[in-house]
């Protein structure tokens, strides 16, 4: 058996760790996209749309990302597919974060006061209007910090792909430890890794927060 | 799509769900209670504590913060052996959930205890009160009630995230879930009845969590 030394087993859950972050930005954007499709749904007016995007959301907040992944794995091999771990670890992760992020979106539109709302359809203003030009302007900012601060646990989240079978930077670990046989260092490691992708990410989501937030400050 | 569902497994192996069920509850009460407890011990660390403990703290509570939760597992459970601390499943299952949920927790009472107004704390004293005793009465119980929905929804959290403790082998929901695919090969349906029983726990706890609100903190303060 050949040896390791700790440079190697770093490099190679360097390589790993490509994985992990472009799994979180394709998890992270199109989580976004998915998102703010939900939030329109969400706070427009009828009935159907916030009631679905209400079940939806209790759904997923309601149940483990683990069982999830799992669906999406067994579930779409259910249609005759052969389905790659990347693809069914990127549905999940997308649909996911969707639910947590419309959440979060819906919170800062609905903090928006009535007012601005009554203001701009007595401008004779559509809902797309209102939305465009008036409402998410003033969302957007409020916004910020807690999707940046979501975005950790994005990265977080897709550890638990892991376990599908998706080789990322936990798989590594857990494959370079059954070569090394060293759990302490090893897993440290990737330990480390996760904090110097997400302890960035958590940072600025609070000095994004204290800068943002300058003009609602008064107390 | 050529697929006929199958739940007929359910017959011959619902008990297996439900000790998997027992065991995912268990972890989480037992998790919660320490978890909280812990968070409480951190967050008066942090904000009242000695000058020498409250960097350490705030380095626990960002480490955890910024990992996931099946690296702390695996850590925990395959390499801490490496310093002699050598532990079952259900003990490393349990010492990362509350770990995990002490460091979120003190973040979040953390929050409420700063927002007491400072006079609190000098009115305790004119009062008589010892330290501890501001802290406990006049400064933690008002934390606690303003930020108990928080707090309700972390421990939710923590409840969904142990579905992970399965990796190393504790026999809970999931695992009895993979359990029962691998020996009915009907993958799809088993993690979908798994799935709907975390949905039926995540709301039970949720709904669990308010009314234990209502009783520890019966309208102490008009709000």
């Amino acid at each position: 058996m050949s040896d390791f030394t700790t440079w190697d087993i770093l490099r190679n859950l360097l390589l790993a760790a490509r994985w992990t972050v472009l799994l979180s930005l394709v998890s992270f954007i199109g989580g976004g996209i998915v998102g703010a499709l939900l939030l329109f749904a969400r706070t427009a007016k009828g009935k159907a749309g916030p009631a679905f995007v209400k079940t939806y959301v209790e759904l997923f907040q309601g149940t483990p990302l683990l069982m999830q992944l799992f669906l999406a794995f067994f579930g779409l091999g259910l249609f005759g597919i052969d389905v790659p771990a990347w693809l069914a670890a990127s549905v999940a992760l997308i649909l996911w974060s969707a639910a947590f992020l419309t959440e979060i979106w819906r919170g800062c539109v609905e903090s928006i006061a009535r007012g601005q709302w009554e203001a701009s359809a007595s401008l004779g203003m559509g809902y797309v209007q209102q939305m465009r030009h008036v409402v998410l302007p003033q969302a957007l900012r409020i916004a910020v910090p807690p999707t940046v601060g979501f975005s950790v646990q994005v990265v977080k989240g897709t550890a638990l792909t892991s376990i599908i079978g998706f080789v990322e930077l936990s798989k590594a670990g857990t494959v370079v430890t059954n070569a090394t046989f060293e759990p302490f260092k090893v897993y440290g490691l990737v330990a480390l890794i996760y904090f110097c992708l997400c302890w960035p990410l958590s940072k600025s989501s609070q000095i994004l927060e204290r800068k943002l937030n300058v003009a609602h400050r008064n107390h | 799509m050529n697929y006929t569902f199958d739940f007929g497994w359910l017959i011959e192996y619902w008990p297996v769900l439900l000790k998997g069920i027992g065991i995912t509850v268990e972890l989480t009460l037992v998790g919660g209670v320490l978890g909280v407890a812990l968070g409480i011990a951190c967050a008066w660390a942090r904000a009242l504590g000695p000058g020498w403990l409250r960097p350490v703290v705030a380095a626990y509570v960002e480490l955890i913060r910024n990992t996931p939760f099946l690296i702390q597992l695996f850590f925990i459970f395959f390499g801490l052996p490496a310093l002699g601390l050598r532990m079952s499943e259900l003990q490393a299952a349990n010492l990362a959930m509350v770990v995990n949920l002490g460091a979120y927790g003190c973040e979040i009472i953390r929050a409420g205890i700063q927002a007491t107004p400072k006079g609190q704390f000098e009115a305790g004293a004119s009062l008589g009160m010892s330290r501890l005793q501001t802290f406990w009465y006049v400064v933690l119980i008002p934390a606690l009630q303003r930020i108990w929905p928080a707090l309700s929804s972390q421990i939710v959290i923590v409840m969904l995230g142990s579905a992970a403790v399965s990796q190393i082998a504790a026999e809970d929901l999931t695992f009895a879930a993979n359990f029962i695919q691998s020996r009915t090969f009907r993958a799809f349906e088993s993690y979908f009845v798994a799935t709907l029983i975390y949905l039926a726990l995540a709301i039970a706890l949720r709904q669990l969590l308010r009314g234990l609100g209502w009783t520890l903190f019966p309208k102490r303060t008009a709000r």
